[in-house]
């Protein structure tokens, strides 16, 4: 599984930008939507990344492993439903923090091209032994 | 705000956490940039490495052991890197260990991130330790000093 670095990097910065107008509007909505997304490229079906190869043609000069973001993505989730969590129970501190969070991720990758959800892999390996 | 439901924070807040959140993003990003795969030295007791935790045999004269997992992008850079060092420095041995197949090793070494990269002595002492993907000359420089050079 191989994909585009330049449609992973463009992905990012629509979720940042989305996530930065979740925390300026409290639109719930685009918050579910955003949710979906990450659901969607969890399983490699990124609209984002959709988009991207809609309007870009040219072929990327290398390609990178997919699972690594598929995997990030997933952590993404986890975020945005906790978020939705927050928003569900009239929780401010846990909608705003959990959306915060996806965003901190979200700007890391677009800006500096770092994973961090990739990060928290082996974190968590550490902390669950016995899930194999 | 919330169309479709009450409002679950003022704006202000919002634009806050906001700034805030990029703020400290960005912050970390040029942290990571900056000391983000340079060699440092290794805090505290001085480990050791045996061909046994290895799963291979030490290099003649330094060892370069890298830590992956399946979910690490800038792993295959790393490895190339590492690769190239090796073939470039002689008695040098370039060993990969999959972090999650070797979790006890992983936390006795106190291993948080891949790539992890550990720059062994030629008695397997841990001389230097590099946490993300380090430059080519930082790891030709953390090896001389491990050969002692």
């Amino acid at each position: 599984m191989q994909a585009d670095p330049r449609a992973l990097r463009f992905a990012a910065t629509a979720t940042a930008v989305v996530l930065a107008l979740v925390l300026v509007t409290d639109s719930v909505w685009l918050l579910a939507a955003q949710t979906a997304v990450f659901a969607l490229g969890a399983v490699g079906a990124s609209p984002y990344g959709m988009v991207f190869k809609g309007i870009v043609k040219s072929p990327p000069r290398d390609l990178e492993d997919a699972r690594p973001p598929r995997f990030a993505q997933r952590v993404g989730l986890a975020f945005a439903l906790a978020a939705l969590v927050g928003h569900a129970t009239q929780i401010a501190p846990l909608a705003l923090g959990a959306t915060a969070a996806a965003l901190f991720a979200a700007f890391l990758n677009a800006a500096f091209g770092f994973c961090l959800g990739c990060e928290t892999y082996l974190i968590i390996r550490r902390l669950l032994p016995a899930a194999r | 705000m919330a169309r479709g439901g009450r409002a679950l924070s003022c704006p202000m807040t919002g634009l806050t956490v906001l700034l805030v959140t990029l703020a400290a993003a960005a912050l970390a990003g040029v942290a990571l940039r900056r000391r983000g795969g340079v060699p440092r030295e290794v805090r505290g007791d001085v480990q050791r490495m045996t061909p046994d935790d290895l799963g291979a045999e030490l290099g003649e004269r330094a060892t370069l052991v890298q830590f992956s997992s399946a979910f690490c992008q800038p792993c295959r850079a790393t490895r190339r890197i590492l690769a190239e060092v090796a073939e470039m420095v002689p008695g040098t041995a370039h060993v990969e260990i999959d972090a999650e197949s070797r979790l006890e090793l992983v936390r006795s070494l106190d291993i948080l991130r891949t790539p992890t990269v550990l720059i062994l002595d030629r008695s397997g002492y841990v001389v230097k330790r590099a946490s993300g993907q380090p430059r080519k000359a930082d790891v030709i420089g953390a090896l001389g000093l491990a050969i002692g050079e």
